[in-house]
């Protein structure tokens, strides 16, 4: 059984005040004797210690602190207890060297807010404009010299981020496809136009769910593992240590994702596109009683072929989007490991969002110039 | 109650312990005994598993065969009912400090305090952790500031103070002057020492460095060949005629640190006549 520290208070002779202590001043007794002794109106003139058996520095900080705030005397104390509260005691108390924080009124408070959050917001952009052109500089002299190109690095980083996601991509779009042909077919028969499955199917893969799906499993699946990545390397010095050996982080860590994310990013939309086309395919077996093939055969009549070009197009910018925002979110990881698991989720919302906004103005791009 | 205290002899008995890892054999029936109350260093190559025996004891690593005794209780055993937590009764100092970096000094000395004494209020709490930075000698203002704003001697100071939260009676430290600058290693050093004169409490030091040796360790422990082969003071080290412990100590490095040692003690000495 845990035994508790204790005190009593004992009137003396003359009227003085006495707190006598008992039981151990050790960090697992004192915790409760605390919160009681800071509810001790005073005076206090003498401290008893006779009572007390064994003693800790946070016991002789207690009776320390309680002869400081009382200007008591302290008896009765063991040999012990005597060296321990005179080491406390030693080390100079550097009272208000942190001045408390000035009490602000609502109103500046707002202010000081507000100012703070602008400038962080103009912050921010300055510092994603030097990411970008660091960026450039680093693509520009790879374009100019390609033997500068980590070709290692990004031969490994598309087998990362293109061919490990073909098995998810692949189930997701067959996945879509059957739910598009199927919730198609089921509206598109009150009309009687239920052939028209085949047109919703296609040209809604190849325009738009292929590549949009996909670059969101992008942004979950690769620009949180940049981000992530890169924001380990620098917490742990190795960005630094790349540096001060001559090798740049642009070329070394950016280029080869930017690169492998950008050439990657169209095929996966392709193939996302055409297993969406197999999945409307399989289900129309079934829900329209097309067969597979003249399904097939039917998509290349009804799908323009600008169809194909406006989500071959849209690969590579999406793709871009998503790499460039884990990697800068991974570059500014400084600090504690929380700021990666933060920069990681920052980084994987922004591509995400940014990639629907994107989508939105390509739609209405898209239809202005004719390829509607 | 002085009877929580350990009170025996020897507050860390390792019998017959064995690690591997895989075909890797580390340690192969070592057995060492910690007196209470000393500064024990520990010294070997690299490689010899001075960080895995400190493990061991600690109980962060499961040793393959083996006794492991820490403050009368036998490691890798449930505790008995009423029994204290044995965790609560050491601190540690890893190399790299293994602060939390996600908290401020002041937080991170207050989390043992916490885990094992919830019922010490926020105030006292605060004030043990202030007073715990005062006591590993870093300025009052280092408690509110995040590992990643610290140098290097810093951390390993705030990884002191959160070692000494508890007021452990055993201390754990694995190569605390590591990385130091000579003037902060010796600081440390003498910290140390002093420390372990007003607490009282055992030390279990991990070292390389050969002036921390010879300033503040009652008794240096050697690992070589899987095995403690032998535990003294550095002239009982000395007498022994074993190849490794003579080229530690005899080496260049050595004797520079011994001719500061008797230099520093005939300064003393002087000193002494000339009052």
């Amino acid at each position: 059984m845990r035994e508790w520290a204790d005190f009593t208070i004992e009137s003396e002779a003359d009227g003085a005040q006495v707190v006598a202590l008992a039981g151990p001043l050790i960090v697992s007794s004192v915790g409760e004797l605390d919160q009681r002794l800071r509810g001790l109106a005073g005076p206090v003139a003498r401290i008893d210690l006779a009572g007390v058996g064994a003693i800790d520095t946070v016991g002789a900080w207690i009776v320390s602190r309680l002869a400081d705030e009382f200007g008591a005397t302290v008896s009765g104390a063991s040999k012990e207890a005597r060296r321990l509260i005179a080491a406390v005691r030693e080390k100079p108390q550097d009272e208000e060297t942190g001045a408390a924080d000035e009490q602000l009124s609502p109103l500046t408070g707002l202010l000081v807010r507000a100012g703070e959050f602008t400038m962080g917001y103009v912050h921010g952009v300055l510092e994603l404009l030097g990411f970008l052109g660091a960026l450039l500089i680093a693509a520009a002299r790879a374009l100019r010299h390609p033997s500068r190109i980590r070709w290692i690095s990004l031969v490994r980083q598309i087998e990362l981020v293109g061919v490990g996601a073909l098995p998810i991509v692949g189930l997701m779009s067959f996945l879509i496809g059957i739910v598009i042909a199927q919730q198609g077919a089921v509206q598109l028969r009150q009309f009687g136009a239920e052939i028209y499955t085949v047109n919703l199917t296609g040209r809604l893969s190849f325009r738009e769910l292929g590549i949009l799906m996909t670059a969101i499993m992008f942004a979950g699946r690769s620009g949180s593992s940049f981000a992530a990545q890169i924001g380990t390397m620098k917490l742990t010095e190795e960005v630094d240590a790349m540096r001060t050996i001559g090798v740049s982080p642009m070329e070394a860590l950016v280029l080869p994702r930017v690169m492998a994310s950008v050439l990657i990013m169209p095929l996966l939309g392709f193939y996302s596109a055409v297993l969406a086309i197999i999945g409307g395919a399989f289900i129309s077996m079934f829900a329209l009683e097309i067969p597979f093939f003249t399904f097939l055969t039917r998509i290349q009549e009804v799908v323009p072929r600008h169809d194909l070009w406006v989500g071959l197009i849209k690969g590579p910018v999406f793709g871009l989007i998503v790499a460039l925002a884990g990697c800068y979110q991974g570059m500014r990881v400084h600090g504690n490991s929380e700021e990666v698991g933060l920069k990681t989720t920052v980084a994987v919302v922004q591509a995400i969002f940014a990639v629907i906004v994107l989508d939105a103005f390509f739609a209405v791009f898209f239809t202005e110039v004719g390829w509607g | 109650m002085s009877s929580d205290l350990f009170d025996g002899q020897f507050p860390i008995v390792v019998e017959g312990l064995k690690n591997e890892f895989g075909p890797h054999v580390i340690h192969e029936n070592l057995d060492l005994q910690v007196r209470r109350g000393e500064i024990l260093g520990v010294v070997g190559g690299s490689g010899t598993g001075k960080s895995v025996l400190m493990r061991s004891i600690i109980g962060l690593q499961q040793p393959s065969e083996g006794r492991i005794e820490v403050l009368g209780h036998q490691m890798g055993e449930p505790r008995e009912p009423g029994e204290v937590d044995v965790r609560s009764r050491w601190g540690v100092l890893f190399q790299g400090g293994a602060l939390f970096s996600t908290l401020t000094v002041a937080e991170n000395i207050e989390v043992p305090l916490k885990e094992f004494h919830p019922e010490i209020g926020p105030e006292l709490r605060r004030e043990i952790a202030e007073y715990k930075v005062r006591l590993s000698g870093l300025p009052p203002e280092a408690a509110d500031k995040y590992p990643s704003e610290l140098s290097g001697g810093m951390k390993k100071r705030a990884g002191l103070a959160r070692a000494l939260a508890l007021d452990p009676e055993l201390l754990f430290l694995d190569e605390p002057t590591a990385g130091l600058d000579p003037i902060g290693a010796a600081a440390f050093d003498a910290l140390t020492d002093e420390l372990q004169d007003t607490l009282g409490h055992t030390v279990f030091l991990i070292t390389h460095d050969l002036d921390t040796l010879y300033e503040i360790c009652d008794r240096v422990a050697v690992l070589a060949d899987r095995q403690v082969i032998a535990v003294g003071t550095i002239p009982e080290l000395l007498a022994l005629d074993h190849p490794w412990i003579q080229e530690y100590f005899n080496g260049p490095r050595g004797r520079a640190a011994k001719a500061s040692q008797q230099r520093a003690k005939a300064m003393d000495k002087l000193a002494k006549a000339g009052e």
